[in-house]
């Protein structure tokens, strides 16, 4: 399954993105193989929420390139991306909960059939999709007509990712997935990445918990102050070397000794 | 490795996808407490009002404003699913139906073409109501609060314009009824539908009708045609279609809908369109039945027309709710204001009724809504 001797799904040099007089990024590079986890770690500000905006077309990077399968693209909008096989599973999912299921899933992608003043929704094709995508990723949805609202937060995370996947992502990125869920939730979403790296697409798992990337991640890069501190392959770097790549490894240091080695 | 993960998965959550059992899947419907309302007045004036109410006539009686405000409520409701509000739909009653009444009366234009420029009239101040509540993100209830005082002030105004001093304008139907082109659209805008048929049905004494040998019912009236079809209609297009799911989409979280691709603003203006063109509908209907127009048309209407459809089931903040069961809210009033003078209750009764009948629709749909997203 490694393919790093293949093309890179996606690959950004140098990426370079300044807002004003502020330099957001300053040259972060990263690649995205299929069939790998690349987790991107870093701290508050330091540009992770910059750099997938950028990946998914929301900002036009200042400087850099970016390469898919090989070749250069210039994306001017989120729909872009999203055509050339990069999906985006944000923070607050774009999931309504009012609604069930079903009509989540396909929200803005309803397949309709009939001529048109009869052309409808094929709601039982979306009632058999949605259960079978709810089957394979192992969530209790008694039925595809209940309201998402009464999905847990792992459960709307796993639905919305299985949304990107349902409609042909390669690559996915995943913004702070685990970030608001508990211990089970969040083991339920980071076995629920691993079956999607399995079936080869390439996730860039965005977090700030240096043992949820553990427990996934091929890969792994910290970002500081806007830059890369660095890519390390997964069994090359330990979790403790990882969290002081994040907090600047000297700050933390002295701050662990202060404290008398607590954080 | 994948494969059969996923295989174990599917075996060990098979039994677990049961069915919803039909109790919940009931409660999950949005026109649950409209259709027990319905069921409750209706027991109501059974017991307690004349039996000839319950007779065809008697439908007939309470079904007419029933399906004038119905229309009204169909359009509030779609629109409130959408998240948001018109409440100048009273004053567009009134405002279309001066429109109307004076293409037709004092300008003399042919009956079809001035229930068109009618409608597309509404539907362009429904497209100005919805701009101005997209480009200013305004609350929709203020700028259409606005407009509830300028239509209404515009009618009278326009009204004195046309007339020259009257708020009452007069002699639509002799106006309407000159070519037999007029008379032919006169038919399916004003009067009953179906008179051949219950003549015939009288004839062959299967309803009831007169010594005379006419029926006691000479038709079905044609608002509650209108109000039927645009009833199915809307229900449909709501529940079965990509604009329905739009619709509820751009209500549950205008935010999220977008990032999935939803066009918002735009399916919000046309819902603005629609509500504007229910009123013009409501207006050229009542105005061909009365033969005249005047400036308290429609006085109201706007909020009987949010209660039928909160009734019905639309939940205040939007994304929820149903057009059927605005429809069936409808129907409770139309019921409750006619069936009082088939009692010896004092008619002031319906006001109160009103009140009462919204505050438990709210109650009981918030109740619902907790149910069914499973909020705590």
């Amino acid at each position: 399954m490694a393919s790093s001797s293949h093309t890179p799904l996606v690959e950004m040099r140098d990426i370079e993105k300044h807002f004003g007089s502020v330099i957001a990024l300053s040259g972060v590079s990263v690649t995205v193989n299929a069939g790998e986890v690349h987790c991107l770690l870093g701290d508050n500000g330091a540009g992770k929420s910059t750099f997938i905006k950028t990946m998914a077309g929301v900002f036009r990077p200042t400087g850099g390139q970016m390469l898919i399968d090989g070749k250069p693209v210039a994306f001017s909008g989120p729909r872009d991306a999203l055509d050339a096989g990069i999906a985006t599973v944000y923070q607050d999912l774009a999931m309504i909960p009012l609604m069930s299921v079903t009509r989540n899933f396909f929200m803005g992608r309803e397949p309709v059939k009939g001529i048109w003043p009869f052309r409808h929704v094929d709601f039982d094709f979306c009632d058999r999709v949605t259960r079978e995508e709810m089957k394979r990723i192992g969530i209790d949805v008694r039925d595809p007509g209940q309201a998402v609202g009464t999905l847990s937060g792992g459960e709307r995370q796993c639905v919305a990712i299985s949304r990107a996947v349902y409609f042909g992502a390669k690559v996915l990125i995943l913004d702070e997935p685990t970030s608001a869920l508990g211990v089970r939730q969040t083991s339920m979403v980071l076995k629920y990445i691993d079956m999607v790296r399995k079936r080869g697409l390439g996730v860039v798992f965005i977090t700030h918990n240096v043992r949820h990337a553990m427990a996934v991640g091929n890969r792994f890069t910290v970002l500081n102050r806007g830059k890369t501190l660095g890519t390390a392959t997964r069994g090359e770097i330990t979790a403790e070397e990882l969290q002081n790549m994040m907090a600047g490894g000297r700050e933390l240091a002295e701050l662990s000794d202060e404290l008398g080695g607590t954080v | 490795m994948s494969q059969q993960d996923t295989a174990d998965l599917a075996s060990v959550k098979d039994e677990r996808l049961k069915e919803a059992p039909l109790i919940l899947r009931l409660m999950r419907r949005p026109e649950l407490g409209a259709v027990m309302g319905l069921v409750i007045v209706t027991v109501f004036f059974i017991v307690v009002a004349n039996s000839t109410m319950f007779e065809f006539s008697g439908i007939m009686n309470f079904l007419a404003p029933a399906a004038q405000l119905g229309i009204l409520a169909i359009g509030a409701s779609l629109l409130m699913v959408g998240g948001e509000f018109d409440l100048s739909v009273g004053s567009m009653v009134a405002f279309t139906g001066l429109i109307f009444a004076a293409c037709v009366v004092t300008i003399g234009l042919p009956l079809p073409v001035a229930i068109l420029l009618t409608l597309a009239f509404a539907a362009a101040m429904g497209l100005m109501n919805g701009q101005i509540v997209i480009h200013t993100g305004l609350p929709s209830f203020i700028v259409t609060l606005a407009f509830l005082f300028i239509l209404r002030g515009l009618s009278l105004v326009g009204l004195k314009w046309a007339t020259g001093g009257s708020t009452q304008l007069r002699g639509v139907r002799e106006a309407a009824t000159q070519t037999p082109l007029d008379s032919f659209f006169y038919e399916i805008f004003a009067g009953d539908a179906f008179e051949g048929l219950f003549t015939w049905l009288a004839a062959n004494d299967l309803i009831a009708k007169f010594p005379n040998g006419q029926p006691k019912v000479t038709g079905i009236p044609v608002e509650i045609i209108w109000f039927a079809l645009i009833a199915a209609l809307a229900a449909w297009v709501l529940t079965r279609t990509r604009y329905g799911n739009w619709i509820f989409a751009a209500g549950g979280d205008a935010n999220a809908a977008r990032n999935s691709g939803v066009p918002v603003r735009r399916v919000k203006t046309s819902l603005f369109m629609i509500t504007a063109g229910c009123a013009a509908l409501v207006a050229i209907l009542t105005v061909l039945d009365s033969g005249s127009t005047d400036a308290r048309r429609g006085f109201q209407k706007e909020f009987e027309a949010i209660i039928a459809a909160v009734i019905g089931g639309c939940l205040l903040t939007g994304g929820y709710g149903s057009a059927i069961g605005a429809a069936i809210g409808a129907i409770i009033f139309g019921m409750v204001l006619i069936g009082l003078t088939y009692t010896t209750i004092d008619q002031d009764w319906y006001l109160v009724f009103l009140g009462a009948m919204l505050l438990m629709a709210v109650f009981f749909n918030n109740i619902i809504r907790k149910r069914v997203t499973g909020e705590r």
